[in-house]
C-alpha cells in the first residue's frame, strides 16, 4: 500500500525529529522497565533474605506458642510430626529450634535477643546463616557453650571471636539465670535488625540450661520451591499450628504492593511525557508539510488516508524505537541481575530493610510485554490528536503558495 | 460543444457586511466546453484563485452554482467532493504539487492507486504519461533533484492520470523561467490538441496569455472581457 511507503518514508526525511521521538520511546521503555526490575528485584531480594536467614516456607508451632512465647509450650508429638515430615517429598529440609528470649550482656552493655538453640548440621540446610559468617567457624569446634552472634550485636557488645557473653534467660520454672557462652562465629545477614538480636547456641547447651530436654518450640520447614508451600502445609497433619512465610510475614506482601502501585505511577509519568513528546513532534511535523498535505486532500486523498498515513507515521517510529528500547532493558537488566547495582551510598536504608548494599534486577518476562504493549498503545493514542489536526486542513488555505 | 463547467451567479464575499467586505467573485456566471484551453486573466487581487478554488471544489462559494459535466457540486458531502475531485479534476498548483519522499513515477502513479486502477495498468500508464511530458529519463528522480519546471511537468502528468474532466492550474508557471514556461505550455497545448484535454488556467504573465485560445478577464471579482483567439 502506498500509504505504507509514504508514511514509512516521512519517519526518515527528518532525521533530527523522528530521532527525537525514538529517543524518548526508546528512554520511556527502558527507563520504565528497568526501575520495575530494581523495585522486583529489591522485593524479591528483601523476600529471599528473610526466607534464607530466618523465616523458611512454613514454621510450625505449639498452637499456643505465639500467644505469649511460653517456654513450656513445646510441639506437641515431636517425633511423630518429624515421621510425617521425612515422608513429604516437596520437602527439601526442615530445622528444629528451641526459642528463648533473654538478654546478653558483656561490660559494654546488655541488649534483648532471641536465642535459638539449633542442630547445626540441621540448621544449616534450612537457612544460609552458615555461608554468611564474617569470622569464626559454625558451631563445631568450640567444645563448652559456643554461640553465633551477629556482627551488628558483636559491635555493640564489643566482643570477638571467642570473647565471652554472659546470656540472660529464665528456666522452665522461671527462674532466672546466667550463663556464659563463647562466640564461635559472627554473622552478617541481609537485615541488620535480625543481626542485632538473635543469636545462635547448640540446642544441648540450651535444653539442658532450661530443663526442656527433649522440647522444641520451632520447626522452620523449606520446600524445594515456594511455591510448593501451600501444597506442604496442607499436607502436614498435626493439632499443632503452621503458618506459611506470609502468614509470619505479612509485611513482604504489603511491600510488594506499595512497590506496584509505585511502579505504575511512575510508568505513567513516563508514559505521559512521552505521549506529550510524540504529540508535540508530530503537530511540528504537519504544520512543516501543512502545503503537502492540503495538496493530498486536495487532488482527492480522502480525510480518513490522510489520518490513517500520520498515525502510521508514529506507530514506524515507535516500532523502529520500541525493539531498542527493549533490548537495551533486556541486556542491562541481565547484567545487573547477575552482577547487581551497588547501592554503598543508601545501603545502610538497605540493610535496616533487610535487602543488603547490592540491588540484583530482575523482571518477569510478561513485564515487558506488558510496557512494550502500554508504550504502543500511548503512541498510538498520541498520534490519532495530531492526525485530527491535519483533517481540519483546509484544502483552499494549504495550497496558497505562501 | 459539450459543457465541462457551468457557474451561475457565483459570488465569493469576505467579511460580508463589514466595512472591509471583499468581493472576490462577483456575479460569475461562465461556460466551458470540453476541449477549450482557456486563460483566466487579470490583476493580482483580481479574484483569479478564489475563482479557480471555486470550480474546483476546494473552496465553497457564498452564493452561486458550480456545475461540472452535469454534477452540482454543491450538493455533494464533504467526503462525495473529495473523491468527486480525484476522479474528475486534475489539478496543477504553482508550487508543493508533488509528494517529496516519491520519485516521478510514484507521485504520478499515487493518484491511480488513489483510484484503486491495477498495479501493471498504472505501470504502463505512468511511462506514458511521463513520455507525454517529456520525462522518460528523470522517472526514478525525487521532487528534490529536478528543476522547477520539470516539476510542473510531472505535476501536469499527475494531473493527466485520473483521466479527469479538465485540468485546473492557477500560476502554474509563476515560478518557472521562460525556456521552462514555453516548454510547459508546448506541453499542455500538445495534450490539448492531440487528446482534446481541457485546460483552464490562471495566469498574469502574457507570454502565457498569448497562447491561450480563450482568455476570459476579471477584474474586481467580475468578468469583463471573453475572448475566443484563432
Ligand atoms: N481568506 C480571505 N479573506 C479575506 N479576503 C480574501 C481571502 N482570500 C482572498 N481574499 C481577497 O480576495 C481577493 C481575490 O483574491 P485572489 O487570491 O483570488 O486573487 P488573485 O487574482 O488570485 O491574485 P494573484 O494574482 O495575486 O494570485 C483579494 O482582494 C484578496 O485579498
Ligand atoms: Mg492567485
Amino acid at each position: 500500500m502506498v500509504l505504507v511507503k509514504i508514511a514509512w518514508r516521512n519517519v526518515w526525511r527528518n532525521k533530527l525529529r523522528s530521532s527525537v521521538v525514538m529517543i524518548s520511546v526508546i528512554l520511556g521503555i527502558w527507563s520504565g522497565l528497568f526501575i520495575m526490575a530494581m523495585t522486583l528485584g529489591l522485593n524479591e531480594q528483601r523476600m529471599s533474605g528473610a526466607i534464607d536467614t530466618y523465616l523458611s516456607h512454613l514454621q510450625i508451632h505449639h498452637p499456643k506458642f505465639e500467644e505469649d512465647y511460653n517456654k513450656n509450650d513445646t510441639i506437641v508429638n515431636r517425633y511423630e510430626l518429624n515421621k510425617q515430615l521425612d515422608t513429604i517429598t516437596r520437602i527439601k529440609a526442615y530445622s528444629e529450634r528451641l526459642v528463648i528470649n533473654g538478654m546478653a550482656a558483656t561490660s559494654k552493655g546488655s541488649y534483648g535477643v532471641k536465642i535459638l538453640g539449633i542442630f547445626p548440621s540441621q540448621e544449616k540446610e534450612v537457612t544460609k546463616i552458615s555461608q554468611k559468617l564474617i569470622a569464626g567457624t559454625y558451631l563445631n569446634k568450640l567444645k563448652r557453650n559456643p554461640m553465633l552472634i551477629g556482627a551488628k550485636l558483636a559491635h555493640k557488645l564489643g566482643v570477638k571471636e571467642h570473647a565471652k557473653v554472659v546470656l540472660n534467660f529464665q528456666d522452665m520454672d522461671n527462674n532466672t539465670i546466667a550463663v556464659s557462652f563463647r562466640v564461635e562465629g559472627i554473622f552478617k545477614s541481609a537485615s541488620s535488625v535480625f543481626d542485632q538480636g538473635t543469636i545462635f547456641v547448640k540446642y544441648q547447651d540450651l535444653a539442658q540450661l532450661t530443663g526442656l530436654n527433649g522440647g522444641i518450640h520451632e520447626i522452620a520447614i523449606l520446600c524445594h520451591k515456594i511455591d510448593d508451600t501451600e501444597m506442604v502445609k496442607q499436607k502436614i497433619n498435626t493439632p499443632n499450628k503452621i503458618d506459611t512465610w506470609a502468614q509470619i510475614a505479612p509485611e513482604l506482601g504489603y511491600a510488594q504492593q506499595t512497590m506496584s502501585s509505585f511502579i505504575y505511577i511512575f510508568m505513567g509519568i513516563v508514559l505521559l511525557a512521552l505521549a506529550f513528546g510524540i504529540i508535540n513532534t508530530m503537530l511540528m511535523a504537519i504544520l512543516e508539510r501543512k502545503h503537502e498535505l492540503g495538496m493530498l486532500l486536495s487532488v482527492g486523498m480522502n480525510k480518513r488516508k490522510v489520518f490513517v498515513m500520520i498515525v502510521l507515521e508514529t506507530i514506524f517510529l515507535v516500532l523502529i524505537a520500541a525493539p531498542i528500547g527493549i533490548l537495551l532493558s533486556y541486556w542491562s537488566i541481565y547484567y545487573f541481575g547477575i552482577h547487581g547495582i551497588d547501592l554503598a551510598s543508601i545501603s545502610q536504608g538497605l540493610e535496616s530493610l533487610g535487602i543488603g548494599s547490592r540491588v540484583y534486577t530482575y523482571l518477569p518476562l510478561n513485564m515487558y510485554f506488558t510496557i512494550t504493549f502500554m508504550t504502543l498503545v500511548v503512541a498510538v493514542f498520541s498520534a490519532i490528536f495530531p492526525a485530527r489536526r491535519a483533517l481540519k486542513l483546509k484544502p483552499a488555505e494549504a495550497v496558497k503558495a505562501n | 460543444m459539450m459543457k465541462v463547467i457551468q457557474t451561475q451567479e457565483l459570488y465569493k464575499i469576505y467579511n460580508q457586511g463589514q466595512e472591509n467586505e471583499v468581493r472576490a467573485v462577483n456575479k460569475v456566471s461562465l461556460e466551458i466546453s470540453k476541449g477549450e484551453f482557456t486563460a483566466i486573466v487579470g490583476p493580482s487581487g483580481s479574484g483569479k484563485t478564489t475563482l479557480l478554488n471555486i470550480i474546483g471544489g476546494l473552496d465553497a462559494p457564498t452564493s452561486g452554482k458550480v456545475i461540472i459535466d452535469q454534477t452540482p457540486i454543491e450538493e455533494l458531502k464533504e467526503n462525495d467532493l473529495i473523491n468527486f475531485r480525484l476522479h474528475s479534476i486534475g489539478f496543477v498548483f504553482q508550487s508543493y504539487n508533488l509528494i517529496p519522499v516519491l520519485n516521478a513515477r510514484e507521485n504520478v502513479g499515487f493518484i491511480m492507486l488513489l483510484q484503486g486502477m491495477a498495479e501493471d495498468e498504472i505501470n504502463k500508464r505512468v511511462t506514458d504519461l511521463l513520455k507525454s511530458v517529456g520525462l522518460e529519463n528523470q522517472m526514478e528522480k525525487r521532487p528534490t533533484q529536478m528543476s522547477g519546471g520539470q516539476q510542473q511537468r510531472v505535476a501536469v502528468a499527475r494531473a493527466l492520470a485520473s483521466k479527469p474532466k479538465f485540468i485546473l492550474a492557477d500560476e502554474p508557471t509563476a515560478n518557472l523561467d521562460s525556456k521552462s514556461t514555453g516548454d510547459l505550455l508546448d506541453i499542455m497545448e500538445h495534450l490539448n490538441k492531440t487528446e482534446g484535454t481541457t485546460f483552464v488556467f490562471s495566469t498574469h504573465d502574457q507570454r502565457v496569455i498569448d497562447r491561450a485560445h480563450r482568455i476570459i478577464t476579471l477584474e474586481d471579482g467580475k468578468i469583463i472581457d471573453d475572448v475566443k483567439v484563432n
